[in-house]
């Protein structure tokens, strides 16, 4: 086939480099052909899904989408001064809230503030209650009174389309617009009745601000806006909530403006954030760095128990004979198969009061009948039950590294005078680490994430840090700060797996 | 590893307090399931063994918290959507998994790794944060189907729950089967192309039949991985979706009742007849793999 000159050629006559590389190309591209389906669907329902959180555990639009005219005009307010913002920013906030009040959103954001500063959601319902009764009429009644034309809808739009008259009143316009499509998204249509009070208090506030347009009803209700005296929002909403009137909320306020936020973070680990930066949270109100802390300890305590259980399991397996071997590892695979609630709740039954273990030592007669041991919702409920729960999981990998020691080490040892204790610490464990270090990672992955057994056995002392995600997810509705205690839990998964990958590798993960 | 019969007294107390510790450990993993199973058919509402029972006396013994399990529309419902779920989220994520095992087990993939890590995945993150991430994701997903598809309520929520246990069940399939394509000899497939089988017939009655202990032994780990999730469906599932694991916490958590003992005694027999099913199917893979070539 070969000649001198020439490349080598296969045998429909194209080079055959050019013929094996089409050739690998068409392999590649059907083995991922065949890996496609399966990916994409991984990656849409659980990657997609998991990235969601993340970006849950920063993400804090809802303040910006609520007030969006009162944070740009807290912009330029210095909150550190430890005032209150002025009449302007009271103005806009008038609006903001009336227009969130109609979709009723302010309650929302009301719970959203109140996880940053107690007695927000309280204080949003009643404000949102209040802005309807504000004392504004008298701007309405008083334009209304100059030019009939402010109380009929198909004016207002007629006005509103012109560019002149938008530019001089820009905060009407915009008010007018985010008013309008609040009336279209619901498909209903803007009433007699629905030009609200504040739509006038924007108007006065742009006139005053010097606007100015050619427009019949803008000229009809200048001198009005001159003559009209200003009501104070600022006493209106004081006296709706008096907190207003204090410098607290707008500090959250201010803090929490951004679309995304570390908050949910820093309170993950009992920080707080104020205008000088993180501070660390009051004594009482630390609970995350103790559940954490917590978390990993306990998950500590269960690997170690399960490796002193399951080292001279594993031990015994690997040196019985194979039929014997294969008859007991059935008795360590059958609780691996068991389902986990039927294990749990074996341990709930087990361990109570009046269980099968109280019952046990008071026929012995170990302990009084009126003393019974209390092992069930605290601490001990939860390591034994887990201890039990994962133990299948360290004896596995113990076991397939064990099968691989040659037992004619311990033998030779034993022959050149090793005690029986020499011969196991010196020869035979120091092989059998990678075993017990591939089930103490996987042991310990498996146990922080744990929820069902603590929930059930934990009482309140023995819970996990999932059992937190857990009731901020169902219960507080806090699903900001369960993202982030999970993005915090995930990074700790991660970084241990990457380490099992490092020790083991994923592709010697085996079951069974 | 027998005594020597020059073994001194030290060793043998030894030899044999370590069988004892050893037994304790056995009994300690297998005493929880064997204390349930009896329990169960108490003819009291206890948790524990009344002095009849321990007389064996058959009066003590009743078969009412079966009885109860199957005359109650609540477990029967749970049973009933556990029975829906399961099967076909398995059938999704054995089909799924097993293609794609086999495009993995190709000599030339490029990112090999990072596949394996994606679809390994769910299985290394914790339930919890699975959980988390999906309860924000799929009600989502299932107001979109629902609005715009036209789909009912409990159409959609049966949905989201297959969805969320066929992704959780992927990553057993995968190990599974690339496992069981490790021992596959390719030059089988070659041969059937070279006398003339196209592609899919030579996957379905060369390929298939050698790693069919593979997949089914990956689809039961699937199965049981649905048929025992609670924490997603939790999250994920509305009240429509309560599965037997679900009705089992509720029972835990709240109104205690013996019933759980015989639905715990059920699933135990079942987890009994899967594992001795994975162990057969496990030897004759075996089997097969010692007959093939190579």
């Amino acid at each position: 086939m070969t000649d001198a000159a020439g490349p080598m050629l296969a045998a429909d006559g194209t080079p055959l480099k050019r013929s094996l590389a089409r050739a690998l190309r068409r392999q590649k591209l059907r083995a991922l052909l065949l890996i496609a389906p399966l990916l994409i669907f991984v990656l849409v329902t659980f990657v997609v899904p998991i990235a969601n959180m993340l970006f849950r555990s920063v993400e804090n639009q809802i303040v910006s989408e609520t007030l969006p005219e009162t944070i740009q005009s807290l912009d330029g307010w210095n909150a550190e001064a430890g005032g209150i913002p002025d009449e302007d920013v009271f103005t806009k906030l008038y609006i903001d809230l009336f227009i969130a009040e109609e979709q009723k959103l302010h309650t929302r954001l009301g719970t959203r503030l109140n996880y940053e500063q107690t007695g927000a959601s309280s204080m949003f319902r009643k404000t949102g209650r209040a802005v309807g009764r504000f004392d504004t009429d008298t701007y309405t009644d008083g334009f209304v009174d100059a030019n009939g034309d402010w109380e009929d809808p198909a004016a207002w739009a007629s006005l509103m389309a012109d560019a002149g008259a938008r530019a001089a009143l820009p905060l009407t316009a915009r008010s007018w617009d985010r008013w309008k499509a609040v009336f279209d998204a619901e498909g209903k249509e803007l009433k007699k009745r629905n030009l609200e009070d504040f739509l006038f208090t924007a108007l006065y506030t742009d006139l005053n601000a010097g606007g100015d347009a050619a427009h019949a009803m803008v000229q009809s209700a200048k001198p009005v806006a001159e003559g009209l005296a200003q009501v104070s929002l600022i006493d209106a909403f004081k006296e709706a909530d008096k907190k207003w009137g204090e410098p607290e909320i707008w500090q959250t306020l201010t803090l929490y403006s951004p679309n995304y936020t570390p908050g949910y973070f820093l309170n993950s680990v009992d920080l707080e954030r104020t205008l000088d930066g993180p501070k660390v949270k009051p004594e009482n109100e630390q609970i995350y760095i103790t559940l954490f802390g917590r978390t990993l300890w306990m998950s500590l305590v269960i690997t170690g128990c399960c490796i002193h259980l399951g080292y001279p399991v594993a031990w015994l397996l690997a040196n019985l004979p194979a039929s014997k071997a294969n008859l007991l590892l059935i008795l360590v695979l059958l609780p691996f198969w068991t389902s986990l609630l039927v294990r749990t709740s074996a341990w709930k039954v087990m361990l109570q009061q009046q269980g099968v273990i109280n019952d046990v030592l008071v026929f012995l007669g170990l302990v009084d009948d009126a003393s019974r041991l209390i092992m069930i919702n605290n601490q001990f409920g939860t390591i034994v039950a887990m201890t039990h729960i994962l133990l299948p999981f360290m004896i596995l990998p113990m076991y397939s590294v064990m099968q691989t020691i040659p037992p004619s080490y311990l033998r030779a040892a034993k022959s050149l005078g090793a005690t029986n204790w020499t011969a196991f610490w010196r020869v035979y464990f120091p092989q059998s680490v990678p075993g017990i270090g591939a089930g103490s990672i996987l042991v310990f992955i498996l146990a922080i994430g744990y929820y069902i057994t603590p929930e059930i056995v934990g009482g309140t002392k023995g819970v996990f840090i999932s059992n937190r995600i857990a009731y901020h997810i169902s219960s507080s509705l806090n699903w900001g700060l369960a993202a982030a205690l999970g993005t915090i839990l995930l990074a700790v998964v991660l970084l241990l797996y990457w380490a099992y990958d490092k020790i083991v590798g994923i592709d010697n993960v085996k079951l069974g | 590893m027998g005594l020597p019969p020059y073994a001194t007294t030290g060793q043998r107390i030894w030899y044999y307090s370590f069988r004892v510790i050893c037994a304790l450990i056995f009994i300690f993993l297998i005493t929880p399931i064997l204390v349930v199973m009896p329990l169960s058919f108490n003819a009291q509402d206890f948790f524990t063994f009344t002095p009849e029972m321990l007389r064996l006396d058959p009066e003590g013994y009743s078969l009412k918290h079966y009885r109860n399990f199957f005359g109650n529309s609540d477990w029967q419902r749970a049973l009933k959507n556990s029975l829906i779920i399961a099967p076909i989220a398995t059938v999704i994520s054995v089909s799924l998994g097993t293609l794609a095992a086999i495009g993995l087990s190709q000599s030339h993939v490029p990112g090999k790794r990072a596949i394996m890590a994606i679809l390994i995945s769910p299985m290394i993150v914790p339930l919890i944060i699975s959980a988390t991430g999906m309860f924000f994701f799929y009600s989502a997903m299932g107001n979109w189907l629902e609005d715009n598809l036209g789909l009912g309520q409990n159409f959609v929520g049966y949905i989201k729950v297959i969805l969320a246990h066929a992704v959780l069940g992927i990553p057993f399939v995968i190990i599974t089967v690339t496992a069981t394509l490790v021992g596959f000899d390719r030059s089988l497939t070659r041969a059937a192309a070279n006398m003339g089988a196209d592609p899919v017939t030579t996957f379905f009655r060369v390929q298939m039949p050698l790693i069919l202990p593979g997949v089914i032994s990956g689809g039961l780990f699937a199965f049981i991985t649905s048929f025992d999730e609670v924490v997603v469906v939790l999250f994920v599932g509305s009240a429509a979706q309560k599965t037997l694991p679900w009705q089992m916490f509720i029972g835990l958590r709240e109104q205690i009742s013996p019933t759980i003992l015989a639905v715990a005694t059920i699933l135990v027999v079942i987890s009994i007849g899967l594992l001795a099913t994975v162990e057969i199917l496990r030897r004759r893979s075996e089997r097969l793999r010692g007959m093939s070539p190579g």
